[in-house]
């Protein structure tokens, strides 16, 4: 229990790291306060046969991460004929979701489905809304599990770290000199997943040799002055792994103006808006991340099953999301989304985060 | 006047006092040679040498391969016009800490002239960005020319609220390399007879500033302004708009180095130059600039500036950990700072001795 504690608290932070970054990838974060899309005040009070009506709360609007996940949450609220509708803050500030919750409680809607600002600032006004009779899913980013029935989990450490060393080495052949840029020395979630890819490469890849793991700190200069110090110091050096989107975009920036470009691989954890240059010019052939449009798809459906009782949220119960398939509720009241999205030249042109 | 024939002094101390008191009186030759072997410049850039020298050795693609020479002068431009501005204020017995925010707000500025004008022409870029800057070191200048409130304190606020501007304005937005036109981001990395062109604009622009220093009025009155503030008032020299004028460099130049920033990078987060400020200070400190003004060139600062980023770069090759890195440029500012007392106690003591033999 502990173990896992600590792991949610490491992607929680991830996320919301991740979400600071992706945030950036599209508009100027100008403010549409409230962007009513469906129907509002469609709920009765529990009576069977209604149209489950579903609102999404994301961090905030405007921000080309979520516009993505809740366009997944969209499209699987109209394939089983419910009322979706978003709302949300202009800004990630930890309280300003609290009006959005309140409002929505008021309205009876039957789910609402939020990527917490702060695991506990929304605590109080999500219990409110549960009480009124509203199921709270989180998903991307969750509060303290007392504030929700369930929590939907982009992507799991063992998962992200295999998805790396597996990107890496078989851009390699399976064989030579890799190193990792990661954040900073004390990131908790970059240095769990470094400690599982170190296991994984000692286990299943004896002929790939880690030569390094340096620290960028998240910041661009850093990582990339770090990226020019790593691909000096060893010459032979193949692929460099960045588990961070930051430092996977600036290694990426330094090989594709450089002659390393092309012998250097470069992969890791990144956004499509980040990558999208360096993927078009043949410096990255694939990075990962999770699939924000599934994220969103699934965690409408886990609110449907919770509506339609099919689950409560416990350990064991399962449920079907649509085209994603059969899902199983896990420890703490969590659903796994699944292995980490891989991007390509191939894909990249479908997402816009 | 007759002192020098009459003292008692080898011919060695003698013409170290002519070259305190009259070095016009010494051979053109002998001075120069003075001037050259009592010079920091020289000093820290035979430092310089030995670094790169050493890392050579340990690896010969530090120097020997097209990338590494085209890094080694790439990777200095920035901080160089960070400290060529920072070096001008210094001289004035000022500090300009606002500079990191500044360059966080231009290269910002840069990325989003890039999103919202497609097409906007570069030059229209890089003027906006000087413009800008220059502004942000005006509100510095004057601030601290009329309120006559130390700079330390009024660029450490303007630090800050220089980067809240740029927190608010970008909030979590980040500039992608992709949002940028593929021309503006190869300045990165252009070269010209394999120089870099960022290390050329930095080149030209300490030239100038440089020259300016040298030789103008308001240069020399810099100079004049930061030995002796006081005497400088007193004496009629329009101290106000000169340190005005010094901090309105120091900003544009932080402008200019925003615009370098989003070309070499080509990614621009709201943390961007964080801490910069300090490595231009840092940078102006080793390259012989005294911290209370009055001496030092610019040229120093820079060679400073090539200095610590090089030695940053060479530490790893030389397989020194991260920690003591940092610890080597602690010790390179120590180092420099004492070598300047030094320098400075030892020339009061031959300066009073030469008076009293006359």
């Amino acid at each position: 229990m502990k173990l896992h504690g600590k792991r949610m608290g490491a992607l929680t932070a991830l996320v919301t790291s991740l979400v600071l970054v992706t945030s950036a990838c599209g508009g100027t974060g100008g403010g549409n306060g409230d962007k009513a899309s469906g129907g509002s005040g469609s709920g009765g009070s529990g009576s069977s046969g209604e149209k489950i009506s579903v609102t999404f709360l994301p961090k905030n609007l405007g921000n080309p991460y979520f516009d993505t996940s809740d366009k997944g949450g969209k499209e699987a609220v109209q394939q089983f004929g419910g009322t979706y509708n978003e709302v949300g803050p202009d800004t990630a500030s930890p309280d300003a979701q609290v009006p959005f919750i309140n409002t929505a409680a008021q309205q009876g809607v039957k789910a609402l489905v939020v990527s917490a600002n702060d695991p506990k600032a929304i605590g109080s006004a999500l219990n409110q809304a549960r009480s009124a009779g509203t199921k709270v899913v989180t998903f991307d980013s969750d509060t303290d599990p007392q504030y929700r029935d369930l929590f939907v989990n982009q992507a799991s450490a063992e998962g992200i770290a295999k998805v790396e060393v597996d990107m890496a080495t078989k851009q390699i052949h399976d064989s030579g000199e890799i190193a990792i840029l990661s954040a900073s020395a004390n990131a908790t979630n970059q240095n769990a997943w470094i400690k599982l890819m170190k296991a994984d490469l000692a286990k299943n890849h004896p002929k790939v040799k880690l030569d390094a793991v340096v620290y960028g700190n998240d910041d661009d200069q850093t990582s990339f002055d770090k990226t020019a110090a790593l691909l000096q110091s060893y010459p032979n050096l193949k692929a460099i792994i960045s588990p961070t989107t930051v430092g996977i975009a600036a290694a990426a920036r330094y090989i594709s103006t450089s002659n390393y470009k092309g012998k250097v691989a470069v992969t890791g954890l990144g956004t499509p808006n980040q990558m999208r240059k360096y993927v078009k010019d043949g410096t990255v052939s694939e990075f990962a991340l999770w699939n924000p449009e599934d994220l969103g798809y699934l965690a409408a459906y886990a609110a449907k099953a919770l509506v339609d009782k099919q689950i409560t949220g416990k350990q064991g119960d399962t449920f079907t999301a649509g085209k994603l398939g059969k899902y199983t509720v896990g420890a703490d009241s969590t659903v796994l989304l699944g292995d980490p999205f891989v991007f390509n030249k191939a894909n990249i042109g479908k997402f816009n985060f | 006047m007759s002192g020098t024939s009459t003292r008692p002094e080898t011919p060695a101390a003698g013409s170290d006092v002519a070259a305190l008191t009259r070095p016009s009186s010494m051979s053109t030759v002998s001075r120069l040679t003075t001037t050259v072997l009592r010079s920091r410049e020289i000093a820290i850039a035979l430092v310089l040498v030995a670094v790169i020298a050493a890392a050579t050795i340990k690896t010969p693609s530090f120097l020997f391969s097209s990338n590494s020479w085209r890094d080694l002068l790439l990777t200095p431009a920035i901080l160089m016009l960070l400290a060529v501005g920072q070096a001008v204020v210094i001289i004035t017995r000022n500090v300009d800490l606002s500079v990191g925010s500044v360059l966080a707000i231009t290269a910002y500025l840069t990325g989003r002239l890039f999103v919202d004008n497609p097409g906007i022409p570069m030059v229209v870029v890089f003027l906006a960005a000087l413009v800008v800057g220059g502004a942000l070191g005006l509100v510095n200048g004057l601030v601290v020319a009329l309120g006559k409130v130390p700079a330390l304190v009024i660029t450490l606020g303007t630090l800050y609220i220089y980067r809240g501007i740029v927190l608010t304005w970008a909030g979590s937005n980040r500039i992608n390399a992709s949002d940028m036109p593929d021309g503006f981001l190869a300045l990165g990395t252009k070269t010209v007879l394999s120089i870099p062109v960022l290390f050329l604009i930095a080149v030209a622009v300490l030239a100038i500033v440089g020259y300016f220093l040298y030789t103008s009025r308001s240069g020399r009155d810099m100079y004049a302004i930061g030995s002796d503030p006081d005497a400088a008032e007193l004496y009629g020299l329009r101290v106000r708009s000169r340190l005005v004028g010094a901090f309105v460099l120091s900003g544009a130049l932080a402008g200019l180095s925003g615009v370098l920033y989003a070309a070499r990078y080509g990614t621009i987060s709201s943390g961007a130059g964080t801490g910069m400020e300090l490595q231009a200070v840092a940078a102006v400190v080793i390259g012989g600039v005294a911290i209370f003004g009055g001496s030092g060139t610019v040229w120093g600062a820079a060679i400073g500036a090539v200095l610590l980023v090089t030695i940053n770069r060479a530490l790893p090759i030389l397989g020194i950990q991260d920690f003591w890195q940092q610890a080597v440029v602690g010790a390179l500012i120590l180092g420099a700072i004492i070598l300047d007392r030094v320098l400075s106690a030892r020339r009061t003591r031959k300066l009073v001795e030469a008076r009293d033999a006359s």
